[in-house]
């Protein structure tokens, strides 16, 4: 099973009471506030979930696979998570085989 | 921009709802995708990006301050990859 917006959705419209428009609506704004933030240069700390952070990557050397070309890999800006303690936790006990994702 | 931020950002973008019902949404959205990674599902979400968990196999580890080995068990750790759009946004916004 994976968790997409669509079950997300689903949820708020049982669980909360948003019509189906209201709940589709509130799924992509509530990615979509986070998405600006970060577009923003802004970190975002959800608590009890995780942070999300920006990490500014300088140039560096890169080769085509394939070719075997050099081609350098620019400087860029990437998003990086960080689970909390909270949600480190939830996952840690998955050890049995059986739910080997 | 913390949790209490985006609830107010969202009550905002949605000004025919309570307040209380944007709060609500985001505690909704935020244990439902921290039940699905604790049952071991992943989370595509389509230009944001994906959680999946991680495996890391038992080592041996040590105690710093004594230095006494310690058997740290497998576990799984949640990891995150930023989708194509988000990816592109956040680089652009750096330049």
């Amino acid at each position: 099973m994976t968790l997409t917006k669509a079950e997300l959705a689903d949820l708020l419209f049982e669980q909360v009471g948003l019509n189906k428009r209201e709940a589709k609506d509130m799924v992509e704004g509530f990615f979509e506030e986070i998405r600006t933030a970060l577009e923003r240069g802004d970190s975002v700390k959800l608590s009890g979930f995780g942070n999300f952070q920006l990490r500014d990557k300088p140039q560096r050397p890169g080769r085509n696979p394939k070719t075997g070309e050099e081609i350098p890999i620019t400087a860029r800006r990437v998003v990086t998570f960080h689970a909390s303690q909270k949600l480190k936790a939830a996952v840690e006990q998955l050890s049995d085989a059986s739910k080997q994702p | 921009m913390t949790k209490s931020e985006l609830i107010a950002q969202l009550a905002e973008r949605f000004p025919q709802l309570v307040a209380k019902d944007a709060d609500y949404a985001v505690k909704m959205i935020l244990d439902a995708m921290t039940d699905a990674l604790a049952r071991g599902d992943r989370i595509e979400i389509r230009g944001f990006g994906s959680f999946a968990l991680n495996y890391r196999p038992p080592r041996t580890g040590r105690n710093p301050k004594s230095g006494e080995k310690v058997l740290v068990p497998e576990k799984y750790v949640p990891h995150f990859k930023a989708g194509k759009e988000l990816r592109e946004r956040v680089d652009l916004g750096g330049s």
